[in-house]
């Protein structure tokens, strides 16, 4: 009984845990779950609105595993960087812990037949496929950094996917669902109990009563206008597909978000927004202004406005931007890589053998993770050993797992010496009140679990710490079954009542279409495509977009706020004439909540804690007295209100390790 | 970098219930015109939104026709190069030609193990039920990589 467009068919099913996402952490939960299960007779399954095997940030490939702690370091350590980078506000509990446990699932992927580079007792390198010594047998990996290793990862997504649709079994998988919304338990609101999503390729809406869920649906791009706005409008850095559900689905359901403030702006070689990871760290590369100094030297002391954290060895992400930034507002751009003076310094160095294979590399850095990059050297006649490419800071993205930590306040492990009270009044009561409360990975929402890019205040988990902090949600969702293995959920809002919300841009549509001779023009109905662009002309022009250096401050936010509430009014007037348009739609509504987090945590926040990210021209100052905390907020869905609170930070490790 | 379809390549899967590059585009943007009234060519297949197009590749590498190919951003990219990769079961080869008629050829590998062969839980141990709420994994220390962390750096404890 297949439905028909603005008739759909409705289907109901109960499972134990529900997966929503099948990206790395979620096909990280999918392996270490089912082993868990076994001898249980918990129901899962997993839903994910693309292919598993090109979804998620890893689509496309990647060069490197960013996080890979090593034998020789300790995840202290580990524990330390995320922090400087992140201005010295991220929870150590959930760096520590994901440093502790991540290398276990970068072994597994070298198992499961990714190639990873290695060196030879003589140091040469080789690439992956020449099945040297395993990484878990002490086989030594490339360093393209203190963290990152290098792979010939084009096929990492599919391997990975691979080995957790095989655990999962392809009767629990069911692709091309987007999920909507998350529903609440009718007899305790703070519960979780189900969710509803639809299908992009037939007229079907699911809905799933659920004990436990794992949200991982990665971060969030394109609410800013993008640089690019003819046809290269697709190539943002981050990828297109991931919309904000995580952050949006959570609030929603009452879950608590931290730091939604910061933001990621990477600054990547421009228009192709190619990495530049390998550059810097394995090819030595500096990036200068337009008459060759490096800015790094040249405005040196700008890091010492922001102590401690501009005089760690490697100053964080936000301020080698602002560094940067100071050039292009100066007018001495463009700034470029020098890769020309960087590849002839390897030439002499290297063995003949290496050289060889050095200019391979250097494209490869692009075909496996970015190929629009080397589409814009060949356009460009641009060969790097003979000419310098340009760099330029992106529009802002959030997301948890990268460079960046915002997200969802997950409760942590117990082992770590995390606070278990609070210190900073205005903490609505019913929230608990340490760093963990029962369950690693759960949200403040009963039931309600996360990893990867959904997981707020611990960034640079990156591929394998995605993965990894999956596997870490998956063993803890089971013993979540398992004590409330005698709750029923019940469903908070009647099944019809979701359908017509779902549907509601189809029914739109076809009420309204002929009312106008041209379909996109019409006073009754918004087309997803243009609620995007007003969403990103008011996220660029008021809350620190490109349009503006990156910079707002309280009045301009206060305009953003009015022109939100009235786009979020409009949104409940979009449009969908097809499957794919409906798509977009929920798309757009995910991307304006998650903005409006946005706006409204840099409002709340007093300071301007992330130069080169974003500035509060009215607090253009790092606060370290009153504002060395996380700011978190929680969202009434029925009044459509943000709340937004301080809470404490605290160290679990010595940080001033960092700056001897 | 948007991606188009070869008139004279594509077979539309040849008439499959979907097709490769609809069920592999993570943004949903490959679609079959199954009667031609969208494009004018029934049965093959278009991208739908060339402007939401992250140029992933993924469709380009999927499609067995070898009818999909790249045409970088107009509005971004001048016009003449081209990047097309075959991408086989153990390695991808990558074409490249420069606007000014410049040649490349490069050969990666992307697996070591044969496509389809992977078999999650062969030897490994079952999770052990009593250790659910201690740290590692169901397979805890069988790879090698748990890392225990010197204690003395917690400073709270
Ligand atoms: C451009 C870029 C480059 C990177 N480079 C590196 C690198 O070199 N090395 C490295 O180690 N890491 C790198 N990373 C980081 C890594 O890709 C991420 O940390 C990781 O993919 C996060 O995992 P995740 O599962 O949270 O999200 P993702 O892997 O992005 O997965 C999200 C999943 O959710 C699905 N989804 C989204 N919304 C919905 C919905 N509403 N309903 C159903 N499903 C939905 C998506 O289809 C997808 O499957 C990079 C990331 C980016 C963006
Ligand atoms: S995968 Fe190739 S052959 Fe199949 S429909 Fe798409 S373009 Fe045509
Ligand atoms: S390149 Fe990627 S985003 Fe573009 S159409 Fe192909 S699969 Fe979709």
């Amino acid at each position: 009984m297949a439905g028909e467009f603005g008739n759909p068919e409705v289907v109901e099913e109960t499972v134990d845990i529900l997966m929503i996402g099948g990206g790395m952490a979620n096909c990280g939960a999918a392996f270490e779950i089912m082993q868990w299960a076994k001898g249980t007779d918990l129901k899962i399954k997993l839903v994910d609105k693309a292919a598993m095997d090109r979804s998620g940030a890893v689509a496309q490939g990647l060069s490197a595993i960013n996080t890979y702690i090593g034998s020789e370091q300790d995840p202290a350590d580990y524990a330390r960087m995320v922090s400087n980078d992140l201005m010295g506000i991220t929870r150590d509990d959930l760096a520590y812990d994901l440093g502790r446990h991540v290398d276990e699932s970068v072994h597994l992927f070298e198992e499961w037949g990714l190639p990873i580079w290695k060196t030879d007792e003589n140091g040469e390198r080789f690439d992956g496929s020449k099945g040297m010594t395993p990484l878990k047998d002490g086989g030594k990996p490339v360093r393209s950094g203190k963290w990152q290793i290098m792979i010939n990862g084009e096929s990492y997504k599919w391997i990975v996917a691979e080995a957790a649709k095989k655990a999962l079994g392809i009767e629990n998988i069911e692709e091309r669902i987007f999920i909507v919304k998350l529903i609440n338990d009718k007899n305790d609101p703070s519960r979780i109990a189900g969710a509803v999503g639809f299908s992009v390729r037939e007229n079907k809406i699911v809905v799933y009563t659920a004990k436990a869920i794992l949200l991982a649906a990665g971060g969030c791009v394109n609410i800013f206008r993008p640089r690019s706005v003819g046809e290269g409008t697709g190539r943002a850095w981050y990828p297109v597909w991931n919309a904000g559900s995580t952050y949006s689905m959570a609030a929603e359901a009452g879950a608590e978000l931290t730091l939604m403030e910061n933001r990621f702006v990477p600054t990547r070689f421009k228009d192709g927004y190619g990495p530049v990871g390998a550059w810097f760290l394995l090819f030595k590369a500096k990036a200068t202004n337009a008459f060759g100094e490096v800015y790094m030297d040249r405005n040196k002391e700008m890091l010492n406005d922001y102590p401690p954290y501009g005089q760690a060895a490697v100053p964080a992400s936000c301020l080698r931007n602002h560094l940067m930034l100071k050039e292009m507002k100066e007018g001495r751009g463009p700034i470029y890589m020098d890769t020309v003076t960087a590849l002839a310094n390897l030439r002499e160095t290297l063995s003949p053998r290496e050289v060889k294979h050095l200019e391979a590399e250097a494209w490869e850095d692009f075909l496996d993770m970015c190929v629009g990059q080397c589409g814009v050297w060949v356009g460009e006649n641009i060969e790097p050993e003979k000419k310098n490419s340009e760099l330029m800071p992106t529009e802002p993205y959030l997301l948890g797992s990268h460079s960046g930590c915002c997200g969802i306040w997950t409760s942590g492990p117990t082992d770590v010496g995390a606070p278990t009270t609070e210190t900073e009044e205005g903490v609505p009561s019913h929230l608990p009140s340490g760093w963990n409360w029962g369950y690693r990975g759960m949200t403040t929402v009963s039931g309600l679990f996360t990893a990867g890019d959904g997981v707020g205040a611990s960034g640079h988990k990156f591929s394998s710490g995605s993965h990894a902090e999956g596997r870490m949600a998956a063993k803890s969702m089971v013993k979540y079954c398992l004590d409330n293995a005698d709750f029923t959920p019940e469903l908070d809002t009647p099944v019809q009542e979701l359908v017509d919300a779902i549907y509601q841009p189809v029914r739109t549509f076809l009420e309204f279409k002929d009312y106008s001779t041209a379909i996109d023009v019409n006073p009754n109905y918004i087309t997803p495509k243009m609620l995007q662009f007003r969403l990103q002309k008011i996220m660029d022009e008021y809350v620190a977009g490109v349009a503006t250096y990156y910079t707002t401050n309280a009045e301009m936010l206060k305009v953003a706020g009015e022109k939100l509430d009235m786009l979020k009014e409009d949104a409940m007037k979009m449009r969908a004439k097809d499957l794919h348009e409906l798509l977009r739609a929920w798309e757009n509504y995910h991307r304006i909540l998650t903005a409006e987090a946005h706006m409204k945590h840099i409002e709340f926040r007093q300071e301007s804690r992330y130069p080169g990210f974003y500035y509060r021209a009215d607090k253009n100052f790092v606060d370290e007295e009153n504002w060395h905390c996380f700011v978190n907020s929680i969202y009434d869905k029925t009044t459509g209100k943000w709340t937004c609170f301080k809470r404490a930070h605290v160290d679990l490790v010595d940080k001033s390790k960092l700056f001897k | 970098m948007p991606t188009f379809v070869r008139t004279e390549k594509c077979d539309g899967c040849k008439g499959q219930d979907k097709t490769a590059c609809m069920y592999i585009c993570p943004h949903d943007l490959m679609k079959l015109d199954m009667d031609g009234s969208e494009t004018g060519h029934a049965m093959k297949a278009y991208n739908q939104e060339p402007e939401q197009c992250w140029e992933c590749y993924s469709c380009v590498k999927i499609c067995p026709q070898n009818a999909i190919e790249c045409r970088h951003y107009a509005d971004v990219v001048p016009l003449g190069g081209s990047v097309q990769p075959l991408r086989g079961t153990d390695s991808i080869m990558w074409t490249i030609k420069f606007r000014n008629g410049t040649m490349k050829r490069f050969k990666f590998p992307i697996r070591t193990t044969a496509e389809g062969s992977i078999d999650p839980y062969a030897g490994k141990p079952d999770a052990d039920m009593s250790k659910i709420e201690e740290n590692g994994f169901f397979n805890h220390n069988e790879q090698n990589g748990y890392r225990e962390g010197d204690r003395s750096e917690l400073i709270n404890l």
